[in-house]
């Protein structure tokens, strides 16, 4: 069994899975409820001074018979009075001593930041996290990530918190500006002590093509909201990438958000260099009892990898995340198709054609079939391979991959619905192991075929 | 001509038929939808090679996922006119579903019939006008019998601008596809609304209770010469003829039954009723005695199929006989009927059965069961005397009407013809296929291209 407990810029936490502040996180019950499922943490419902909400205040977008891949909100801050969420901050931490329970304020003035901060302090809080990052409503007021979006005052107001606060300062970022590393650099001049990301991205889920209103719709308008859930995973990792590969940034603390549903995405995300995850969608949509599978399957994957506690895992990836003037261009894989595997559906084969380099040949065709079909390299022996799949389609046949052009894109492993049909080999290149920025170096940075003025410009030199 | 008017009459009255639910129910929207989301959309799709009317299945049903319902069914009706009868009464299992490449990854293959019948009836309940016809030709074309072949081929004849006459010597017209599916795919009503839709594609005619002879004798009759004389071409649908018989000792009298004239009763008749048949047997290895002895044992009947061969020679369809076998239906192999029995005021009591190998009768080793009701299910006639009535169009051996197989045009160049009557009885599926084949080379004909 792993230590799964973690230090989070003094923050105590039996394990890294905390739930964002957002409506899992709304009141006391919940957060106890949750802690009784195993969550280590709590971000609590962004307090401030009291808004009024709208209904309705969630749109999803499904893909194909998945059900909210995407979701998005256009609810405010905490719509509940300041000291009864400060009593049941109280309360909860009089109950669950040992599990962490944050903070999230958003408020405007230096003396509005202030007393919030004192009085959460005064209520138990375990630590503050800054909502610089809610990206609809707050920010028209100019809170939220209008705030993310100007570092100055960014700083300037993580520079208050600092002051007034005597438990660590978290400042969230909001991922809809150009750089997150000018928002990230601005945390580390403010003093603050750790940064979580992402919050949601700007969004407008879907138009009602019968009502001509954007969703999710109030009356008969819409408004922009914050989108997460599992579509925005990727976009949160580089967020994350980009502060943990930074060589000052990446010394402060930093609490992942985005997409996280199971134990395997908060293992990403740890390797990225996060030291906790914050999970907000996933909760919305299966509730609190997921969080058993996150601690049970991060559990065994640090077993099975031989690590000891989160630490053997925080950024062992981070380092591997490079420009791409530093990849391999002497790397090479190509795909290989088993015939064991293949069903015979041919999304592959129509992907490559479509959508790639045409090096996925259809067996038992002429050359000039072939030719017509779109391929304009004919590899010398196309193998007639049948589906050796269990009970396969009588005549389906096998695509085959001509090695001498598929340029290893992945696309064909990407679109075949049977796992492990596709695999990339890797195979010989012949080229040199170098990257973009080593031929940069020695003067090969050049490739014939392109403009003329590039040309006379590249003799000059 | 008693009578002339595209009006279908209606079923009415208490007819068992009514009594069966649907084993394959039509979906819900957000059934459909689901289970269109699951299809994975195959390049060169190995369920269009299986459809005999080639339908493209991965086209129509990403349609449905996409919320084109009317493209969808564009998609089917454009390849099949009956794409909704298709839908319930096709044997997927042998044909698309039983194709598709989810089987090879033992997954549960797409329900391509059920979505083919959601697109269509959903599409043509909110539209049904969903092709238009050309301009008229001017070109009229009798067709004679009302079945699936004869009204797939009067749709895309009409559909062509041609005037389409369909004569048929029942009162209801479709054919098996009204009289002869199985209650619990697909109903009377149900058929009879889908050729409703077809008429009403172009300028069709269907002129019921009219027979097709050598020589008229009467007003419900029309001779084959002045078909000939009065249309610009001719399209035999003949379908099959009455059941055939078993002719063995005891066959005459009450309590033995045809297969399809059963089936029919039970579709169309309110006076049938099942009073004192308690066991039934029905006779054959094939599909329509599947059919029956299923439909007998939903009733409450002790039904039991019995067939000279083994289990290994049923001709009838493995899904069948497993769903059959299900709701209570007996399956009685390598049995032989040898007579019917009958008590002395000539009521059915039961058969005298003879055991057979390699279904040759085994002498000494009869035994008799009991029954209530024989049902003769071992085949049908062909109508070859209609057939015959039209100089030119020659039979086979086995009583088919002979075509060339690329045109499905008779000996006589005014003459095509398609279905059960010219491949001896097969699906709904295959009947429209032909059909379509025909229609084409009748419209190059009739247009004067490569005539």
């Amino acid at each position: 069994m792993a230590d799964l407990s973690i230090d989070f810029a003094g923050i105590k936490s039996p394990n890294p899975f905390w739930l964002a502040s957002a409506p899992p996180t709304n009141t006391g019950d919940q957060v106890m409820r949750a802690f009784d499922a195993g969550w280590g943490g709590a971000v609590w419902k962004t307090l401030g001074n009291p808004i009024v909400n709208v209904s309705s205040r969630f749109g999803g977008i499904d893909y194909g018979n998945t059900r909210m891949m995407g979701l998005n909100n256009i609810e405010l801050i905490t719509d509940r009075p300041l000291e009864v969420n400060f009593r049941e901050i109280r309360e909860v931490k009089r109950r669950y001593p040992n599990h962490a329970v944050i903070t999230s304020l958003m408020v405007e003035t230096k003396e509005e930041w202030k007393e919030i901060i004192q009085r959460a302090e005064e209520a138990g809080s375990d630590g503050h996290e800054l909502n610089f990052g809610c990206p609809h409503g707050m920010c028209e007021r100019g809170m939220g990530s209008a705030v993310s979006s100007e570092p100055k005052v960014l700083r300037e107001i993580a520079r208050w918190a600092v002051e007034f606060a005597t438990k660590p300062v978290i400042v969230k970022l909001s991922p809809n500006v150009t750089d997150i590393v000018e928002p990230g650099e601005a945390v580390l001049e403010s003093g603050a002590h750790a940064i979580s990301l992402i919050n949601t991205i700007k969004s407008i889920m879907a138009i009602d093509l019968d009502r001509m209103v954007p969703l999710p719709r109030v009356g008969n308008a819409s408004t922009n909201g914050g989108y997460c859930g599992p579509a925005v995973k990727p976009v949160a990792l580089h967020m994350v990438g980009e502060l943990t590969r930074h060589p000052y940034v990446s010394k402060l603390p930093i609490s992942g958000i985005g997409g996280i549903s199971n134990w395997r995405d908060a293992a990403e995300f740890i390797a990225l260099g996060c030291t906790s995850v914050q999970v907000c969608t996933a909760v919305m949509h299966y509730g609190y009892r997921i969080v058993e599978d996150m601690i049970e399957g991060l559990n065994d994957f640090l077993d099975s990898k031989g690590m000891k506690s989160i630490l053997d895992l925080r950024g062992r990836a981070a380092p591997q995340y490079k420009n791409w003037g530093e990849l391999d261009l002497g790397y090479r894989v190509v795909a290989d198709i088993s015939t064991d595997k293949c069903i015979g559906c041919q999304l592959c084969y129509v992907a490559c054609m479509d959508g790639a380099h045409q090096c996925i040949h259809l067996p038992g065709r002429t050359e000039e079939q072939a030719r017509k079909a779109g391929h304009t390299h004919i590899p010398k022996l196309i193998p007639d391979r049948a589906v050796t799949a269990r009970g396969g389609a009588p005549g389906a046949r096998v695509p085959f991959v001509d090695d001498d052009e598929c340029i290893g894109c992945n696309l064909c492993q990407l679109v075949c619905p049977v796992s492990g049909c596709i695999t990339m080999k890797e195979v010989p290149s012949g080229k040199p192991n170098e990257s973009w920025n080593d031929r940069v170096q020695r003067g090969a940075d050049f490739v014939p075929g392109g403009l003329h003025v590039t040309e006379v410009e590249r003799a000059k030199r | 001509m008693t009578h002339h008017s595209p009006h279908i009459p209606d079923v009415e009255g208490d007819r068992l038929e009514v009594l069966y639910e649907d084993k394959k129910p039509p979906y819900e929207d957000a059934e459909a939808i689901a289970e269109a989301n699951r299809c994975l959309y195959c390049v060169d799709a190995p369920c269009i090679k299986a459809c005999p009317t080639a339908i493209d299945i991965p086209t129509f049903i990403r349609k449905i996922g996409t919320g084109n319902v009317k493209g969808a069914a564009r998609t089917i009706l454009s390849q099949n006119l009956l794409g909704k009868s298709c839908g319930q009464v096709c044997p997927v299992e042998v044909l698309c579903a039983g194709a598709c490449v989810y089987n090879d990854w033992h997954r549960d293959p797409i329900k391509i019939g059920r979505l083919q019948r959601y697109a269509v009836e959903k599409a043509l309940a909110e539209d049904p006008q969903i092709f238009k016809p050309k301009a008229p030709t001017g070109k009229r074309i009798a067709l004679v019998g009302a079945g699936p072949a004869s009204v797939a081929a009067a749709g895309w004849l009409a559909l062509e601008g041609h005037e389409a006459a369909i004569y048929e010597k029942k009162l209801l017209p479709g054919g098996l596809n009204t009289l002869g599916i199985a209650p619990y795919k697909m109903k009377v009503e149900e058929a009879l609304q889908e050729i409703t839709w077809v008429l009403s594609l172009g300028n069709v005619e269907l002129y019921q209770g009219v027979e097709i002879v050598p020589v008229s004798g009467s007003s419900e009759e029309v001779s084959a010469s002045s078909l000939l004389q009065q249309y610009d071409a001719v399209f035999l649908g003949l379908g099959l003829g009455p059941d055939s018989r078993l002719k063995i000792p005891g066959e005459d009298g009450g309590g033995v039954v045809g297969a399809t004239h059963l089936i029919e009763r039970l579709k169309a008749d309110p006076t049938l009723r099942f009073k004192g048949v308690d066991r039934a047997i029905v006779v054959g290895g094939g599909n329509t005695a599947v059919d029956v002895a299923h439909e007998l044992a939903l009733l409450g009947i002790d039904a039991t199929m019995l067939y000279r061969g083994g289990e290994e020679d049923l001709s009838a369809y493995e899904h069948e006989l497993a769903s059959g076998r299900v709701d209570g239906m007996k399956v009685l192999c390598e049995r032989s009927p040898v007579a019917v029995l009958r008590d002395n005021v000539g009521k059915i009591t039961g058969m005298r059965v003879i055991r057979t190998e390699d279904k040759k009768p085994v002498a000494g080793t009869e035994e008799d069961l009991r029954a209530d009701l024989v049902v003769v299910a071992v085949g049908q006639s062909r109508m070859t005397e209609v057939a015959r009535s039209f100089p030119g169009v020659e039979l086979d051996m086995r009583g088919r009407v002979i075509v060339d197989p690329k045109t499905y045009r008779t000996g006589n160049p005014k003459v095509w013809s398609a279905g059960d009557c010219v491949n001896g009885g097969k699906e709904v599926v295959n009947a429209v296929a032909e059909a379509k084949i025909a229609v084409t080379s009748m419209h190059a004909y009739l247009m004067g291209v490569g005539a």
